[in-house]
Formats: C-alpha cells, structure tokens, sequence
C-alpha cells in the first residue's frame, strides 16, 4: 500500500459514530484514523458489492470507488441490499451512492458508471488502496487480479453459486493470486451463471460480509488476512472449510517466468463477453426473434425444444415444448428428429446458445436459438406469462 | 474408503449427491471410479486427452495435489478429497 501522508483527525461527531470501533483495542483512534485516510474500490455493485459496500462505508473508509454500468431491476432486491424498491430503473452506482452517503455522510463516494476493462481499469484502480472483487463473470474476475497484481495491490476476492460461496485475499506481493489457483478459465457454458443458475439471496450477503471483514482487516493491518488460505462455504450443509493456496510457479501474471505483464483481451482469454452484449444471441443467423417465432408457429410446425430444469417449467412454460434439460442433452439426442425444424429455448437464451453449439456440432442442421429465452417471448408475445 | 466433496455446480451430474465415496488408493484411481460412476460428470472434469481441466481444483485434505503428487497422490481410509471448481457469480 502506498505510504500516507499524515492520518487525518476525526472530528467530534464522528468520534462519537465511530465509538464502537473506538474502543477495540486493535483499532482504536488510530485506527479508526487509518480507515479513514483509506480507499477501496468495490467492483460490481450486485450481490456482493451490496454488504461489502455498506459495511465498509458504515466502518468509515474514507473514498469508496464503486464501478457498475447496469441499473437496478426488482430481480436484483432478492439479495442486492444496498438499492431498493424506490431506486428500480436508477443506475445502480447512483442508487448505491445514495444509500452510502445516507449511511454514512462523512464519506467520499466515487461512482463510475462504466463496464470494467482493460481501456479503464488501470485508471480506475490505481488510486485506490485494496480491490474488492463483486463482479459475476469469468474475463472481469482474470481482469480484476492482474489489474491488482500489476498494480501491487490487495484484491479481496470472493464468487457465489445457490448454495456455495468462495472467498481468498489475493496479493501477489505475500501470496498467490487468482491465477496462481484457477490459470484458465472453464471453457464457454461449462459453468452457469447465478442469472442461469440461481443463487439463494443470504449467500451474498454472508460472503460479501466476509469479504468486508478482509478488507477492514487488511486497511488496519490486524489479524490474520485470508492471504494463501480459500475459504469454501456451503449454505445447505453449513460447512466452512479451509484450504491452503501456495504460488503457482508457472502463473503467468505473478510466477518467476510471467509472460503477462500488460492488461490483454480478457473476453478473448475467456472466449465469452464480459458485459452484456447480446445476451442471449446465438449470432451468424441461428437466432430467430419472439415475433418471428410467433408468426411461423401459425405457419407450419415446428418442434420447440426447452432446455431448462424441469422446476423451471412451474414459473413459465411454452405449450408443447419438450423439455430435456441442458445437462442431459448430450446422452437424449437420439430424442430429437433431426429432419424437422428445432428451435431451442431457456430462460433468456444462454443455454439454449449453447444447446444449438451442441446440436449442430452434433450434426442437427434445421435448428434455430429463441434470442432472449422465453422471457423475450412473455415481453413481447404473451404479457400473461411471467419474466422470471 | 476416501470421500470426495462434490461442489454445488456439479451436483446435478451426481444425481444430487453432495459426498461420494470412493474406492482406490490414490487420486487418480479415485477421479476415474468417480465418472465411471457418473459419466456425464467425465467432459466437465476432463479434456479429451484424458488430463484434469486446469479450472478443476483437487485437494487432499487442505492441500492441492499440484503441492502434493499430482495425481498420485496416495490416499489414505477417510481421506477427504475437495472438488473445487471455478465460479464467477457475484453480482446479478
């Protein structure tokens, strides 16, 4: 960390909103001082981001960086605790600044309502004391470490899945960071997203609360940071295990013989976007849109195949669709007759992308993707049906 | 018999199941009596050559095979194996 000028004063008030941690041993004044003077950039504004911002600016972290580019959906208030009903529609870096300064308005918030990438990151972070990684996809996570390792920085990294959550401070400088653990990312499609997959609304908060703990801890220079251990927690079986992470001598960002020492083409390294872009698109003409589909639906017939989990089908369902979940697609082929016209759906199409790559690889050649899953459908065809 | 931890993301190739145990006598043994038991579970673990996915974490006890014998790591009755994988949610 960047040595400091001279710690600043508290002023009366916030001796007195402070008074808790004032009386800690461990932080005391001088502490508290320390938060202060402190900075943290919060990457992901989302379930995470959520607890861990809230908490750190509650502890007086002095500048809090939040980076996020969406805007807040009632889908997001199951477990984003920081917006609510009344900031939907806002920018979620607005909706977050918001709810920080009214926790805590001695506090300088930074928003920056921009995709986190390899044209912005350097900028962004480099001011910052420690980052906290909040963010939801594979090419953020492998940006976020080696923004944090070329820049010497602490990176508190935590990621969650239903049930599961990880967490591990990776700090290149005393310990292995996130390439040291995971050198490649799963290939396209291998693992689900929480938005394909789901994710129990506590988790973020346990995880991210943890996250926070880290962050404080390391800002204070107390205790034992998660540095070179990965805490793996499990919500059903209420388990929390530990487990030791060492250097990876052949890391390419932080080993003895790195051959990475630039920010590169995260989206490519991971051969998926980052951000939003086409959500739900199977590209080069294998989409076909809800309107379109509605149209030759009356026309001639076509088999409709949903690739969802079956418990999906409670919420929304297409009639006559069949239904062969995704993970089991591959051992069902021989279910499907390749001679007549297929299109593929889920929920807003990322599965069923990667069910026509399957189906066509496969050798199926009348096959086209519902762009944007049976969500798009229910916007745009049958308002009766529920967006889940 | 050593017991292997299967991770949330994997366990609708186990039929559910959050513990496995397993027969053999070190890791490798165990990874394979492990798709043979659950075939589906075989392209999300390995590639095609048959070498474990580099986004496929194993550890015994609190140790990364990668820090102990790799694949060979020999293991004992009760052994607990950790199938760590990647997961990258966090914010939507």
């Amino acid at each position: 960390m960047m040595p400091k000028p001279a710690l600043p004063g508290l002023t009366r008030e916030e001796i007195l909103r402070y008074s808790r941690h004032l009386l800690i041993p461990e932080v005391g004044l001088d502490g508290q001082r320390k938060l202060k003077g402190s900075s943290a950039l919060v990457i992901g504004t989302g379930g995470l981001g959520s607890p861990v911002a809230l908490y750190l600016a509650a502890a007086g972290v002095g500048r809090i960086g939040l980076v996020d580019y969406d805007v807040v959906d009632s889908s997001n208030l199951q477990r984003q605790v920081i917006h609510g009903t009344s900031t939907i529609g806002k920018l979620k870096v607005d909706s977050a600044r918001e709810k920080l300064l009214d926790l805590n308005p001695d506090i300088e918030v930074e928003t920056y309502n921009e995709p986190f990438t390899s044209e912005n990151a350097m900028r962004i972070a480099k001011d910052y004391d420690i980052l906290l990684d909040g963010t939801d996809n594979f090419p953020t996570r492998y940006l976020t470490n080696d923004v944090a390792v070329f820049l010497g920085k602490p990176n508190v990294y935590a990621s969650i899945y239903r049930f599961d959550g990880q967490v591990s401070v990776f700090y290149a400088k005393e310990g292995p960071c996130y390439r040291c653990l995971f050198p490649e990312p799963p290939p396209p499609g291998l693992v689900p997203s929480c938005a394909e997959g789901g994710v129990l609304g506590v988790l973020p908060g346990t995880i991210g609360t943890i996250q926070a703990t880290e962050a404080i801890k390391i800002l204070l220079g107390i205790g034992q940071p998660l540095i070179g251990k990965l805490l793996l927690y499990n919500a059903l079986d209420m388990s929390f295990d530990f487990v030791k992470l060492k250097k990876n001598p052949k890391c390419r960002v932080c080993g003895p013989n790195a051959d990475i020492h630039e920010l590169i083409d995260y989206e490519e390294f991971c051969g998926v976007p980052g951000h939003d872009h086409d959500e739900g698109s199977a590209g080069d003409g294998y989409d076909i849109t809800a309107k379109d589909l509605s149209t030759r639906l009356k026309q001639n017939h076509l088999v409709l195949l949903d690739v969802r989990e079956p418990h999906e089908l409670e919420i929304s369902a297409l009639p006559g669709a069949v239904n062969i979940p995704l993970g089991t697609l591959a051992a069902r082929l021989s279910e499907i007759d390749s001679a007549q016209d297929l299109v593929v759906f889920c929920k807003t199409g990322g599965r069923s992308t990667r069910a026509l790559e399957l189906l066509v690889s496969a050798g199926f050649k009348k096959v086209k993707n519902l762009k944007g899953g049976i969500n798009a459908w229910a916007q745009e065809i049958d308002p009766k049906l529920p967006i889940y | 018999m050593p017991v292997l931890k299967i991770p949330t993301p994997l366990r609708s190739y186990t039929n559910g199941q959050v513990e496995v145990t397993l027969n053999g006598g070190n890791v490798s043994e165990v990874m394979q009596q492990l798709v043979e038991k659950y075939p589906t579970l075989k392209p999300h673990l390995f590639n095609g050559d048959g070498q474990l996915r580099p986004f496929v974490n194993l550890f015994v006890g609190e140790n990364n095979i990668n820090d102990l014998q790799g694949l060979d790591t020999p293991l004992d009755n009760n052994t607990r194996v950790i199938l760590i994988p990647s997961i990258a949610g966090g914010s939507k």
